[in-house]
């Protein structure tokens, strides 16, 4: 029986603890000079990963981490490494050129030919561009079975078995490898990435490449019109004392 | 808040049930962790801990005046009377202004005002005022030094050693309404605001302007800017930016009889003469009360990373301090101290995950903050890799994100707030020359241990001995965390521990303040020359000694 060849595809977003902001111009958030981390539900998917090895009830060969973006997406994929994948394969795309959930499930189709992978374990979106597609449309062009939003993950042999959180209660899904999977958050608690293995993550095999490496380009097939930020809330009123409220609810109508 | 309102909508899209144990809970829990170390010096929202638990047993709290017997009611000062209270609601220009428990009874509405949140003092003052500017504030001290009404200044009220509570009768003027910032400066970084603006606020205020308050603490979502001033606070941030004693440039007090000390200069440099505001900083409310400061903020940092580490013993502290100063220089803003204990007590009772796989008897947690992030990145890694390798430190992690930078300092700042878990919790902050520094905690915790009083299960009234601190300004937090106040602890503890402290000429009390609980002590770190200094100052100030009495001077 062949072992698992994992690949986690992770991606560099704005870091979620700081709010983002709209450019002057209104066409996209600013990026420049703000905090940037690895998306959340990415950090679920290699926590899975490595956890699927220490458990060893099926051998895994190798977790390569895969990363489609500027240059500091590195930063990304060493953090990868240093949680415990094997390598990382950077290619690289400039923010302007940023790619959509089509054409990062075109990428990764290929890389999955590539590396021969038969697990996929990616985010189930991300959390700058809410998208939620990616893992769905490879799963489409691999023609591969699909566990989405899982929260817990075993594997036998080539048999895996999921459960889900759906509305109302749980749903366990089996199927076999190849396949790919979208983390929830109840999967796993990601660990920190220790000093010894920080460092040594600097010393793992990180390939760059570009789209053309790949056979494709940057296809863009939606134009953003306009980036807004959400009405800002109406500034409250302070009242002295009881009588105070009692006045300004009865001149609001609420009593 | 902000913070988490990105990860709150993809949660509620994703339409999951709100019974998570997953680690974006712990993640969104982590940016509050500050927020609930606040929390619990609130206690005058009895309401917001909601319904049934909510009901504020302050009633139980002992009287100070109980606790201290040694405490007598100074019979100079007057009884509050109608007529008293008659002059101060026509004085005050709102009625909330004013709770009243002389003729009526509004003991609820006073209580917050009365004990303090460690729940270790109450006071019997029956009549809050909140005067909601400086001239008013003139008014009432000006009739209280005339009528020998003696006053107790209260800020956020989160104060450890009792001073802004009253012991008896004093009345309480609160400087809650007197919250406005005036101006700020944007070129040279000088805030000017109210006393009673809260320190979050402030340092809100400012980070929307690229600027930092020199102060931080974990009281700051309910303590006011002139309660920190007027004590001196220290917190977390003193080793990058200094005491106040240097960031405050000028003050705008009342004094006792009604002045106005008008002495808010904006001005870095200011050679002409006694430097009077420094009079104020520290006094504790004894002189008379501030009503607004003028500080100098830096401007804020944008890169900020944080490491936690564990080491073996506390001379390799010593040492990855002495590094950390050497390789990360200018980008050093923290150094903080934590011992294996502490950890462990904040993993047992949080049920968090450790953020280190081992255990070590010694933790310490490196914050940098800097403009460049690369530039800190790569200091950051140099310094790493060298006290990994020179084995200074046997293992650590780096922040990898904002989330997990909170996540770690919630190691040390979640340590005050545990502590409390078991009962109550002896505190010493004290200034230690820095090799001496941890030998305090294991001279006490053999101490205890010898005369039978640590020890697991209830027979036993100590928990255990800990030790944290600020490393980088040589303050540690000597705490006895205990399952019930013991009087045979307290003999084994003091004077002992004064004793060991004056010995190396240590201070007593280094960043928290004298109040009530350390005035017997105030000997052991100033001796009978500073003692009778002060004293003239005091009689100076306040002749008829209406500010703040029964407290350290």
């Amino acid at each position: 029986m062949p072992g698992l060849r994992i690949l986690v595809p992770v991606k560099r977003v704005i870091d979620y603890a700081v709010k983002p902001r709209v450019n002057r111009a209104q066409t996209a958030v600013e990026t420049a000079n703000v905090k940037h981390s690895m998306n959340p539900f990415d950090e679920l998917s290699i926590e899975e990963a490595v956890r699927l090895r220490e458990k060893k009830s099926t051998p895994v060969e190798e977790i390569v981490a895969f990363s489609a973006g500027p240059p500091k997406a590195q930063d990304i994929l060493r953090t990868a490494m240093a949680m415990g994948a094997d390598r990382g394969i950077h290619v690289v795309v400039e923010e302007k050129d940023a790619l959509e959930p089509l054409g990062v499930a075109k990428l990764l189709r290929k890389v999955v030919d590539e590396q021969k992978s038969n697990l996929v374990i990616l985010g189930k979106q991300s959390i700058d561009d809410d998208a939620g597609q990616t893992g769905q449309m490879l799963a489409g062009l691999l023609n591969w079975p699909q566990a989405t939003q899982a929260s817990k993950v075993s594997i036998e042999g080539d048999s895996v078995t999921i459960i889900r959180e759906v509305d109302g209660g749980v749903e366990t899904l089996k199927t076999k490898l190849p396949m790919v999977i979208t983390t929830d958050l109840r999967l796993n608690e990601p660990r920190y990435a220790s000093l010894p293995n920080i460092m040594k993550a600097k010393k793992k095999k990180l390939d760059k490449k570009t789209l053309g490496d790949y056979g494709l380009d940057s296809e863009v097939r939606l134009k953003t019109v306009k980036v807004t930020e959400p009405p800002t809330r109406k500034a409250g009123v302070k009242v002295e004392d009881v009588d105070g409220m009692i006045g300004k609810l009865k001149e609001l109508g609420a009593l | 808040m902000a913070t988490s309102a990105r990860f709150v909508s993809s949660l509620r899209r994703s339409a999951l049930s709100s019974r998570v144990v997953s680690r974006t809970q712990c993640l969104r829990l982590a940016p509050q962790v500050r927020r609930i170390t606040s929390a619990t010096s609130e206690p005058h929202q009895p309401d917001s801990k909601g319904g049934l638990d909510g009901p504020a047993p302050a009633k139980t709290i002992k009287f100070t005046s109980e606790s201290y017997p040694e405490l007598k009611r100074d019979p100079k000062y007057a009884q509050l009377t109608e007529e008293h209270v008659k002059y101060f609601k026509e004085l005050l220009s709102s009625e909330s202004a004013c709770i009243d428990g002389v003729t009526k009874d509004a003991s609820e509405d006073i209580e917050p005002f009365n004990s303090d949140w460690m729940r270790k003092f109450r006071g019997h003052t029956q009549l809050v005022l909140k005067p909601s500017n400086k001239e008013e504030l003139s008014k009432i001290l000006k009739y209280c030094n005339d009528n020998m009404i003696a006053v107790v200044p209260q800020g956020g009220n989160s104060g450890l050693v009792g001073g802004s509570v009253p012991v008896f009768d004093e009345i309480v003027i609160n400087l809650q309404k007197m919250n406005k910032i005036r101006s700020f400066d944007e070129v040279s970084g000088i805030l000017v605001a109210d006393a009673g603006v809260i320190l979050e606020n402030a340092d809100n205020y400012l980070a929307e302007r690229n600027h930092i308050f020199p102060l931080d603490l974990g009281a700051k979502g309910s303590c006011q800017i002139g309660g920190n001033v007027a004590t001196n606070a220290g917190g977390l941030r003193l080793l990058r930016y200094g005491s106040l004693h240097g960031n405050v440039l000028g003050i705008e007090a009342v004094l006792p009889d009604g002045t106005i000390v008008n002495d808010l200069c904006t001005l870095r440099k200011n050679n002409t003469g006694y430097d009077l505001k420094q009079l104020f900083i520290g006094a504790e409310g004894t002189i008379g009360i501030i009503t607004a400061v003028s500080i100098q903020c830096a401007a804020r940092s944008q890169a900020v990373n944080v490491a936690y580490f564990g080491l073996e013993s506390f001379e390799k502290v010593q040492e990855a301090y002495r590094t950390a100063k050497g390789q990360l220089a200018e980008i050093l803003s923290a150094f903080e101290l934590m011992d294996g204990r502490t950890q462990k007590l904040v993993n047992k009772v949080t049920g968090k995950k450790m953020p280190l796989e081992g255990e070590y008897p010694f933790y310490c947690l490196v914050e940098t903050s800097g403009s460049n992030t690369d530039h800190d990145a790569e200091k950051l890694q140099a310094f790493l890799e060298h006290v990994m390798e020179t084995e200074i430190v046997l293992d650590g992690t780096l922040a990898d994100n904002q989330t997990q930078i909170q996540e770690l300092w919630s190691w040390r700042e979640g340590i005050t707030e545990v502590l409390g878990h078991e009962g109550g919790v002896y505190k010493y902050d004290l200034s230690i020359p820095i090799s001496e520094l941890y030998d305090i905690v294991n001279d006490t915790r053999d101490r205890l241990t010898e005369a039978g009083l640590v020890g697991d299960g209830p027979d036993y009234p100590v928990v255990d001995v800990v030790g944290y601190g600020h490393m980088g300004d040589a303050n540690l937090h000597l705490n006895i965390p205990t399952r019930r106040f013991d009087k045979a602890v307290e003999k084994k503890l003091e004077p002992f521990v004064y004793e060991w402290v004056q010995k190396r000429n240590g201070s007593i009390s280094a960043e928290h303040g004298l109040g009530v609980t350390k005035k017997p002590y105030v000997s052991y770190s100033k001796n009978e020359t500073m003692m009778k200094l002060m004293k003239q100052i005091k009689d100076l100030y306040d002749p008829k000694g209406i500010m703040n009495p029964y407290k350290y001077i």
